[in-house]
């Protein structure tokens, strides 16, 4: 399934779902192909609408068949879903609570050559600010999986953003409970810890022998619910580390790290230094996913070098 | 406006005021949710809400608001005042009912100034490719937006040729006269295979001479002294009393 990379696990998947369950139907912005939904629409011709380039029209069709019983899945493009369509998705799965399930394709870097324009580097800033949506960020193909079988019937509004390329890590060998809002321990707590969700919870797993390597025992959680947060998970972080470490494939600007210092800030909570690594305020220079990652310290390299450099400065900030 | 509206919820719209999530039901949404008063009027004629209520518009905590906010037991069914959006909500709703097998209908009104938003021609291509017979939308185009004449649908660009262009099944009428427009819901009823756009002429602030055409009227407030001009105007009717700070008393 990793070789599928996301999109067609998400088309997979929703595909062999829609055809054991007539209630369920996937509306596309013209980007069925690019979904995975090819098969889909073939096979499931009366639950695919296809309303043609038009995102806003989308989101507010979804909302009115979400409104009428079905399970609605509506995909496209992560800049498109949650920024061109944003008041739609304010309007009809915020204020009206209509339970659309708005899939984000290609959102992070992953779009690579395709540029800025079509990146989602914004998207969970935007996302987080509508009132009663739930946010995820599945961290491989397994968990998009589970993600999806978790949304049938789950009676809110999602918004589900996939990132990572074809060749997407493998996270997960064996199986493992999946609970919306309930984030997944990768390693024990240690002392220092990365918390991060989507794809970038691999490089951050692959960081953490890095950094073993020069003596920093560093964990991972994946938070794959950016909204609603993990509270228990985070309280349990604040008590046991002495640095936390938010690491993401967005703008630092409104993303996890925001919700976490926002959460932590909300509920009083005495805690360690949380340091916050994502894409600075500019728009990146466009190449492969591999260069950006790499120009913007995301790989697995990258993100290792930011902790130490990072935890340096916390060192030496304390012993002054 | 509100004459559309008296003649669709009296006897066009399939409805039980008295239960109103009664699920065979057709569905009406006001996309120019600013023109809410006009329609919270009917929906108390019609025995959704009683005067009582009716009378809380605009106060502290009230479901009734200045834009409608979905609640299905005051027979409200979707929030609106961003304007542009009821029509792909709706549109939603017609696919919904359609796929389900439903003989029911979804009615959305839009104003002219609400077709200068390019989200409605998204919806409105889509609705006409998919052949939505079961959804009919009302443009209430009286020439007016906020700021003044709506000067788009003034000149070359005319309304009515546009929805035509669409591929809608468009009737053209006088948005004042309850026969004609009657007939133009019947007609759409029995338009199987595409929607419907009826498009009515209609004058601003019909009926009382001082807010014909005149755009202060867009928004405004109607405080006792104008209250008692109109009821002038209108010939005296049975209509809640205001207090003299224009608020309705209870």
């Amino acid at each position: 399934m990793a070789r599928l990379g996301p999109r067609a696990t998400y088309g997979q998947t929703l595909t062999t779902l829609a055809g054991a369950d007539r209630n369920i139907i996937a509306i596309s912005a013209d980007l069925g192909r690019s979904s995975g939904l090819d098969r889909f629409s073939r096979e499931l011709p009366d639950q695919f609408v296809n309303v043609g380039i038009a995102e806003q029209t989308m989101v507010g069709c979804a909302a009115g068949l979400a409104r009428m019983g079905f399970d609605v899945f509506a995909s496209t493009f992560a800049p498109f879903a949650s920024m061109r369509a944003s008041e739609q998705v304010r309007m009809n799965m915020g204020y009206m609570r209509e339970p659309v399930k708005l899939v984000a394709l290609g959102s992070g870097l992953s779009m690579a050559y395709l540029g800025n324009s079509h990146f989602g580097l914004e998207d969970v800033a935007v996302m987080r600010t509508v009132p009663g949506l739930t946010i995820i960020s599945p961290a491989d193909c397994v968990e998009i999986q589970k993600t999806l079988y978790a949304c049938v019937g789950y009676g809110q509004p999602v918004y589900m953003r996939l990132t990572g390329a074809s060749s997407t890590p493998i996270i997960y060998t064996s199986d493992y409970v999946f609970e919306i809002g309930r984030a997944v321990w990768l390693t024990p707590v240690r002392k220092i810890m990365l918390i991060s969700s989507g794809t970038t919870v691999a490089h951050c797993l692959r960081a953490t022998e890095t950094l073993a390597q020069m003596d920093i025992e560093a964990g991972v959680l994946n938070m794959h619910t950016i909204k609603p947060l993990d509270e228990n998970a985070l309280e349990k972080i604040a008590q046991e580390t002495d640095a936390i470490f938010v690491i993401e494939e967005h703008k630092v600007a409104g993303g996890l790290g925001s919700a976490i210092l926002e959460y932590y800030n909300a509920a009083s909570i005495s805690c360690p230094p949380i340091i916050l690594h994502g894409i600075a305020d500019r728009f990146v220079e466009t190449g492969d996913y591999a260069f950006m990652l790499k120009q913007n310290r995301l790989d697995a390299e990258g993100i290792a070098g930011f902790v130490r450099e990072r935890l340096g400065a916390v060192v030496s900030a304390d012993e002054r | 406006m509100v004459e559309i509206l008296n003649t669709l919820f009296s006897e066009i719209l399939v409805h039980r005021p008295h239960e109103p999530e009664w699920n065979d039901r057709d569905v009406f949404i006001l996309s120019k949710g600013h023109a809410v008063l006009g329609y919270f009027a009917v929906l108390h004629r019609q025995g959704y809400f009683s005067a009582e209520k009716l009378a809380t518009f605009q106060t502290n905590g009230s479901d009734l608001i200045a834009h409608p906010v979905k609640k299905e037991v005051l027979g409200i069914e979707s929030s609106n005042g961003s304007l542009g959006q009821g029509l792909a909500y709706g549109m939603g709703m017609a696919l919904g009912m359609r796929k389900r097998g439903q003989d029911r209908r979804v009615y959305v009104m839009l104003g002219d100034g609400e077709c200068n938003e390019g989200s409605v021609w998204e919806s409105a291509a889509t609705a006409a490719e998919l052949g939505l017979g079961n959804l009919t939308a009302i443009i209430d185009e009286n020439g007016f937006r906020n700021d003044g004449p709506n000067t788009t649908y003034a000149g070359r660009v005319v309304l009515a040729n546009v929805w035509r262009a669409f591929g809608w099944n468009v009737i053209e009428i006088d948005g004042h006269d309850h026969q004609v427009i009657l007939n133009a819901f019947q007609n759409a009823r029995h338009t199987t295979d595409t929607p419907t756009a009826i498009v009515a002429r209609t004058v601003k602030g019909r009926g009382v001479d001082f807010m014909e055409n005149n755009n202060d009227w867009h928004h405004n407030r109607i405080t006792a002294n104008v209250f008692e001009r109109c009821l002038k105007v209108l010939d005296g009717c049975d209509l809640p009393k205001l207090d003299a700070s224009g608020e309705p008393s209870v």
